[in-house]
């Protein structure tokens, strides 16, 4: 990877993270009524309004406000203050932010170990009833709202079953069974859904090596089918599996924030609709920052991890 | 002077020659078949309803599915299928406005960046960037959050939280074509941008567009019902199927159907609308045959 293209890279993505904070600095702004009113209620008289708009620096000109604004997060990671727990919303983010990720790190996982195996027996097939089948799961993957594949996976497993908690968080820290059971649910929900979309992907791209000259060479060689298929084609899948993931990420973190709020999921998603529903302007700024930002630094590690996966992958 | 040209009879015209092809297509076929049920469901489905949607009858509270209520009753003695009945028309409405605003956005500005390029093409894009840079959900929360809640706001949150695709998807395609002949010979003619890009580039250009119009359409039947699920979209006592959901969550256990039937609706609809745009993409989009 030449260097010119890495700086390239990296100055788009200054300028989108810039994009983004101006985006999310404008919430307040275009916000009707004012986070004071907020914070002192309808009662409030007009003079008590404007004495802390004062206070919170509402009144200074709008490049000065988001100046000092996004100067306090680079450089104390100030979020300001939540209006509704009038606490520092840095803390409420640094809890919640870990919750999110990890949901998605496991949401993903679930999503590549339904994906991979079912994207390899449909290619091995190609019109088989295996491979139906993954289409009709993959079609049906697309289709399913996940907030419905929440209710349905709470509807087995916690109202009939009973084996798994319908909501509610436990940290790793109180080990990991308590852990695994609170998790399982909301990142099967994420999982399978874009498990079964990224199955056809997976599909695609090993249909795709499969019919290369080299894998041909390799069966006329006499190679075992095991070791074609795992040195030659899941090798020369990879990169076009992890571009697929790349891609799904966005379906994913999205989906994510959905399941964050019907599984009561302490992350960012959660926070962001809390945010809205109590008007918590500043809490909702640093949720949808914080979340954009990591979506937009995931795509750019996607985009540069091909070469380092693909050494013939050059970008000059 | 006006030039006759001659039209060759016995060749059908490639418009004609394409409709027949998708109507031969199974995907589309089937994905028709949906959305035009979805359509009447939309048009009718208050006439049809066996039950007023929003009549309460509380001596039928939680009745399981039966004869007389084929999806069962909620938590007032709502007739739940009159509901779901319903329901269509509010996706079916939300969905194509939103879309509609959606494409006229997202195509101008596509349009225009793909045509003109240079730095209008980097302005526009980059803008784009940024507004894809947000997880969907939480632009679209972050949408409502500003407008404020109800189904009209929820249909502007759509719109803007899908505008960049058309952006990105017609830009594509306007790139594949403005340097062709036609466009040239247009150029040529003295013919103004304005003209050339809305009466040449862009009706050769139309093939993605419309496939992404029908998968935009399934993505704003979810969208809708997400933000109504959350309370910010449809509001009570409009029945809606997101709205439904969110409502029969807190009876899972005392009546499951309060959460299985509408969410079936959300999920029959937007099937329909994935197996068109799929079907149409193969029917348009030659780079697309075969793939699957």
């Amino acid at each position: 990877m030449s260097l010119a293209y890495l700086l390239r890279r990296l100055g788009t993505l200054l300028l989108v993270l810039f994009g983004v904070s101006l985006v999310t600095f404008a919430i307040i702004p275009l916000l009707p009524g004012s986070p004071a009113r907020v914070t002192l209620g309808v009662q409030a008289t007009p003079a008590a309004v404007a004495t802390l708009e004062r206070q919170m620096g509402l009144d200074r000109p709008l490049p000065v406000q988001y100046v000092s604004w996004i100067g306090g997060i680079l450089t104390r990671g100030d979020f300001g203050t939540s209006l509704i727990s009038r606490q520092p919303i840095r803390g409420e983010v640094t809890r919640r932010l870990p919750a999110t990720i990890t949901l998605a790190l496991v949401a993903l996982a679930i999503g590549l170990a339904i994906a991979i195996p079912a994207g390899y027996v449909s290619a091995l097939k190609p019109g088989s009833a295996r491979d139906l089948g993954v289409s009709v799961m993959s079609q049906l993957g697309v289709s399913v709202p996940d907030f419905w594949m929440g209710i349905l996976l709470i509807l087995l497993f916690s109202e009939t079953l009973g084996w798994l908690p319908s909501s509610g968080y436990r940290p790793l820290s109180d080990g990991f069974v308590p852990w695994g059971r609170h998790v399982l649910l909301p990142a099967a929900t994420v999982g399978i859904i874009s498990g079964s979309i990224m199955a056809r992907f997976v599909r695609s791209a090993l249909l795709e090596v499969l019919g290369q000259d080299y894998v041909r060479t390799a069966h006329a060689k006499g190679l075992p089918r095991r070791i074609v298929l795992r040195k030659h084609v899941m090798r020369n899948a990879a990169i076009s599996i992890v571009t697929i993931v790349g891609l799904q990420m966005a379906t994913l973190l999205s989906a994510v924030v959905v399941v964050e709020i019907i599984f009561a999921w302490p992350g960012l998603g959660q926070l962001a609709l809390t945010a809205t529903l109590q008007r918590d302007y500043p809490a909702l700024q640093a949720a949808v920052l914080l979340a954009a930002v990591t979506f937009t630094v995931v795509n750019l590690l996607t985009d540069l991890s091909y070469t380092f996966l693909d050494p013939r992958v050059s970008y000059t | 002077m006006a030039i006759q040209t001659a039209r060759p009879t016995g060749v059908s015209r490639p418009g004609l020659e394409l409709l027949r092809k998708a109507l031969r297509h199974g995907l589309v076929l089937a994905g028709g078949g949906v959305v035009l049920f979805l359509g009447c469901l939309a048009a009718f489905g208050q006439a049809l309803a066996p039950y007023d949607p929003l009549a309460m009858d509380f001596t039928a509270r939680f009745a399981p599915p039966s004869l007389a209520h084929p999806f069962g009753t909620d938590d007032f003695g709502r007739d739940l299928l009159s509901r779901v009945m319903y329901g269509a028309r509010v996706s079916v409405q939300v969905a194509f406005i939103a879309v509609g605003i959606s494409a006229s956005a997202g195509v101008t500005l596509g349009v225009t960046a793909g045509y003109l390029g240079g730095w209008v093409d980097e302005l526009i894009m980059r803008v784009m960037d940024v507004i894809f840079a947000f997880p969907a959900v939480l632009l679209a929360i972050t949408v409502m959050a500003i407008l404020g809640r109800g189904v009209e706001n929820a249909m502007i949150a759509i719109a803007i939280v899908y505008a960049p695709i058309f952006a990105r998807v017609t830009r594509g395609a306007v790139i594949s074509v403005r340097d062709r002949e036609f466009v040239t010979a247009a150029r040529a003619l003295g013919q103004t941008h304005t003209r050339i890009m809305w009466a040449h580039v862009l009706p050769n250009a139309l093939g993605p567009i419309i496939v992404q119009t029908s998968l935009s359409l399934a993505f704003a039947i979810l969208a809708e019902a997400a933000l109504s699920f959350f309370g910010l979209g449809t509001q009570p006592p409009d029945p809606s199927w997101g709205r439904m959901l969110a409502e029969g969550r807190g009876f899972l256990g005392q009546a499951p159907w309060m959460g299985i039937f509408p969410g079936l609706a959300i999920m029959v609809s937007v099937l329909g609308f994935n197996l068109l745009g799929d079907g149409l993409r193969d029917v348009l989009d030659p780079r697309w045959r075969g793939r699957r």
